[in-house]
């Protein structure tokens, strides 16, 4: 696609929803004329209008009700209704104000806003949409926080407001007087300037977005002094940890040690609450103990029977068959399992809350705080003006902090004990009682011949991924502008069809989700559908290059629907040395992925002398987001995305044993370490213009088509179930 | 309440507390400590990460009476006043953290490893176990090395 047709595509449907778009859109795309032979893939409904463009939509009607103001000294503050989880999105937007304000950046300050329910659908944090739904809105607030200190200066000097500059927060006369922001905030509050036009930077004016540059909280991260939830000081608020039963769900039947419980040293409290029973003690330590030492009677979860082999069973009967097709035909025919994963992040669930009888608050890492905030008050019987929710900058998320587990329970306890508690997850239960991605089955099916893709259908079935924390309610919001033949799809298909697509020609392709709906912790995990279900294609992919006797690369760039994937794909093969000579036992691999208008290539080198202890050992990746606020930053992210991918790829998953996963721990589920991890990353940013595209999750997908691929190559091996090294290579903790 | 004192950050500080508290405990809820980071509580993740008598330890699994006259220097005491200690200039060089809860833990931990050699190799820095959920582990890499030369 033209960058062209995307940014005429994004103006028109902000402005007028919907399906003319997408068809007009289409047509313009997707014209005929270019010249590789591929048979054209029409275009998917992910092509034409993705869930981040739907999040964009539902949050247009509260998109500018963003807070800035400027103190007297001339400090900025800007309230971001968003959550930083470690993405560097507060560093983004830090970087827009202070462009548009021509200020410097370190005179920013950027606060995780409280829930604003009248906000609606603009505070929600996921489907790498942040920097999107942002970027104009923000950069329109601070352009009218320029223009004001401006008008106030020129009323002051009786001077017209275009012959004034501004440098580094102070606004400059012609004749070189000067007044800073500082001297100029009340005036600018105060004062009728009339109405003024407001009109962000030309972009080719930007002197900071667009350079790398480092977290504005990095000092507070490195010296141990940045608050997470549990650092805050709330007065009187006491440790607290939640006994949980045996399996998914279970519940607490009665407790027999109460009592004794009560006598530990420390323990001030013990509390029943749906999802086990909760000891607040002086110290989490004692905590601890006291939730270790109760006896409790549970009853039954919802999944007590299943494990993994009974889940696959069904997963893989679930799974769609596929088109009959004629004999004549060849075709790559297979099938793929993906593990449960945990979210993991370092910072397990936590809150504090204070719950009065008249009024609530409650802090926690929270990316869906105003679908928090009603649960909360709805749970401790408050009107919902009553309950403030704090947002906390989190350690770590990765879907998980689109639910609000911990700060529910943190108030329900704090309610049922008359006192403010800071509640804390262990972190056996943060991994075998808190959210992971839903195991998938795959079946592929490609057909191809004279060297032509001529169909790829791929059919995925899912344990059911829970939605409720607010994004069903955006996306039925926006269901005016999905595209034809989604009005039926259910929510999880739509979320599907939404976010997958290919980026290939390969003739008739079809993508669809069937969901297995068992009630399990589920989530979003980082890029949703795409890692398990991308990653696959990228591995099927390869398969046919071979059954075609072409070069990985080779077949990729004739099956590519655009130049600027190929630019990606082709720099990725430069900088990675495509091809070149490696040990035995080594490989490369190479994996493509697009996804929210951006596009990236990854390449990695495996030392699989081993096959039982692979190592990714160097690695290559390119990206094209379109515009790039923070290249910095988004290296990260993109590091972030193949550290993942090696983790899930090769080692790192659940095995659900009766009701309950098996792992409790980082020693269990074997997230990478600094030994899985390359020595070698190389991460290259194409410069693009346009609308930024989006990031958060975009590295993940490529790079698992790509270790997997290169572990593939390195061992001769057609790994389909993954993790591929996932032996139960511990002793569980006791239930 | 058995009494237990040692010196936190290069000042004695004195907590009453059960002889099998874990150490973490007696400085994040007693002595109001907060670098140090909860992530596993049995020595897995190392996000605690800290030094005690100079040399990495982990306080989750330390019983607070072990400490009893001894060191303990949390991520809070290795700067000296406003100016940060070298492996700490390199983590905001590289720009190492993003969500950044384990990176107290891998700054001690790395700290640590550069008091016992001045050159680490690949092989030393891929000893270092502490988990980043993030994985930033090639900034870490990069930022150990550049720290060695820092302190060359």
């Amino acid at each position: 696609m033209t960058r062209h047709a995307r940014r005429r595509f994004l103006t028109y449907l902000v402005a007028a929803p919907a399906l003319a778009v997408a068809t007009r859109f289409g047509v313009e795309a997707y014209a005929p004329g270019s010249a590789d032979a591929a048979i054209p893939t029409p275009p998917a409904p992910a092509d034409l209008v993705d869930l981040g463009d739907l999040l964009i939509l539902a949050g247009k009607p509260t998109a500018d009700m963003l807070v800035l103001s400027v103190d007297e000294d001339g400090g900025v503050d800007f309230r971001l209704p968003r959550e930083e989880v470690g993405q560097g999105l507060t560093t983004a937007v830090a970087m827009l104000v202070a462009e548009e304000l021509d200020t410097p950046l370190d005179r920013v300050r950027v606060h995780l806003e409280d829930a604003r329910p009248e906000l609606l659908f603009n505070q929600l944090t996921g489907s790498s949409n942040a920097v999107r739904s942002l970027y104009d809105p923000v950069r329109r607030t601070a352009a009218a926080a320029r223009a004001r200190m401006v008008a106030a200066a020129a009323r002051q000097w009786g001077l017209k407001a275009s012959e004034l500059t501004v440098r580094a927060g102070v606004v400059v006369a012609p004749d070189g007087r000067t007044a800073s922001y500082g001297s100029l905030t009340t005036a600018a509050a105060t004062l009728d300037l009339g109405s003024l036009t407001v009109t962000p930077k030309k972009e080719s004016e930007h002197t900071l977005v667009g350079t790398p540059t480092s977290r504005i909280d990095a000092r507070a991260l490195v010296t141990g002094s940045h608050p997470y939830t549990l650092d805050l000081d709330v007065p009187g608020a006491k440790p607290c940890m939640v006994r949980r039963p045996p399996t998914i769900n279970g519940t607490v039947t009665s407790v027999g040690n109460e009592a004794a419980v009560r006598a530990m040293p420390g323990v001030v409290d013990v509390v029943v609450i749906d999802s086990g029973v909760a000891v607040v003690a002086e110290t989490f330590g004692q905590a601890l103990d006291g939730k270790n030492a109760l006896e409790v009677t549970w009853g039954g979860g919802t999944v007590d029977t299943l494990s993994d082999s009974d889940i696959r069973a069904r997963l893989k009967a679930a799974t769609p068959s596929l088109d009959l097709l004629g004999a004549l035909v060849r075709k790559v025919d297979t099938e793929f399992d993906f593990a449960f994963a945990s979210h993991a992040p370092l910072e397990t669930n936590s809150a504090v809350a204070d719950v009065r009888p008249d009024r609530a608050e409650i802090w926690s890492g929270l990316k869906s705080p105003i679908v928090a905030q009603a649960a909360i008050a709805q749970a401790v019987g408050l009107p919902v003006s009553k309950v403030t929710v704090h947002v906390m900058q989190s350690g770590g998320s990765f879907g998980r902090r689109l639910f609000y587990d911990a700060a529910l329970e943190a108030a329900v306890v704090s309610k049922k004990s008359g006192r403010p508690v800071r509640l804390m997850w262990s972190r056996i239960d943060d991994m075998r009682h808190g959210r992971m991605r839903p195991a998938t089955h795959h079946r592929v099916r490609a057909t191809y011949a004279a060297g032509q893709v001529l169909t790829f259908q791929h059919r995925v079935a899912a344990v059911e991924t829970d939605f409720r924390h607010g994004l069903g309610d955006a996306v039925t919001a926006a269901a005016a502008s999905l595209p034809t033949g989604l009005g039926n799809a259910t929510f999880a298909q739509t979320l599907f069809l939404t976010t997958v697509k290919s980026p290939y020609d390969f003739g008739v392709t079809t993508q669809t989700l069937t969901e297995v709906p068992l009630r399990m912790h589920t989530g979003s995990w980082r890029s949703v559908y795409s890692a398990n279900t991308r990653g696959a294609e990228e591995i099927v992919v390869d398969e046919l290059a071979a059954r075609l006797g072409k070069d990985p690369v080779d077949f990729r760039r004739s099956f590519l629907k655009t130049d600027r994937q190929r630019a990606v794909l082709d720099r990725a093969a430069t900088e990675g040395d495509w091809g070149r000579e490696l040990p035995d036992g080594w490989a490369q691999g190479i994996g493509f992925h697009e996804e929210y208008k951006s596009c990236t290539a990854c390449l990695v080198e495996i030392d699989a002398t081993d096959p039982k202890k692979p190592r990714v050992a160097r690695a290559v990746i390119v990206a094209d987001v379109g515009r790039v606020i923070n290249p910095r930053g988004l290296e990260a992210q993109l590091l972030g995305g193949l550290t993942d991918a090696i983790s899930t790829t090769l080692r790192a998953g659940l095995h659900i044993d009766k009701g309950l996963p098996l792992e409790g721990s980082y020693s269990q589920f074997h997230y990478a370490r600094q030994k899985d991890a390359p020595k070698d990353v190389r991460i290259h940013v194409i410069e693009g213009a346009g609308e930024p595209g989006g990031a958060g999750e975009l590295g993940v997908p490529a790079a698992v088509g790509a270790v997997a691929n290169a572990y593939a190559r390195a061992t001769g091996t057609k790994p389909r179930s993954f993790p591929v090294n996932f032996d139960v290579d511990f002793t569980p903790f006791p239930r | 309440m058995p009494s237990h004192t040692f010196t936190v950050n290069g000042k004695s500080v004195t907590v009453d507390a059960p002889d099998d508290l874990p150490l973490l405990w007696a400085l994040r809820d007693l002595l109001d400590i907060r670098g140090p980071k909860y992530g596993c509580g049995i020595n897995v993740c190392k996000a605690c990460t800290s030094h005690l008598d100079g040399e990495a330890f982990n306080p989750c699994v330390l019983p607070v009476s072990e400490a009893s006259g001894r060191e303990v220097t949390t991520i809070e005491g290795l700067a000296d006043g406003d100016r940060l200690h070298p492996v700490q200039e390199a983590w905001l060089e590289q720009d190492v953290a993003q969500c950044g809860y384990c990176q107290p833990g891998q700054i001690m931990a790395a700290v640590a490893l550069l008091k016992r050699t001045r050159n680490p190799t690949d092989a030393d820095i891929d000893a270092i176990a502490n988990v980043c959920r993030c994985g930033t582990y090639f900034r870490i890499r990069e930022a150990i090395k550049s720290a060695a030369e820092r302190m060359a």
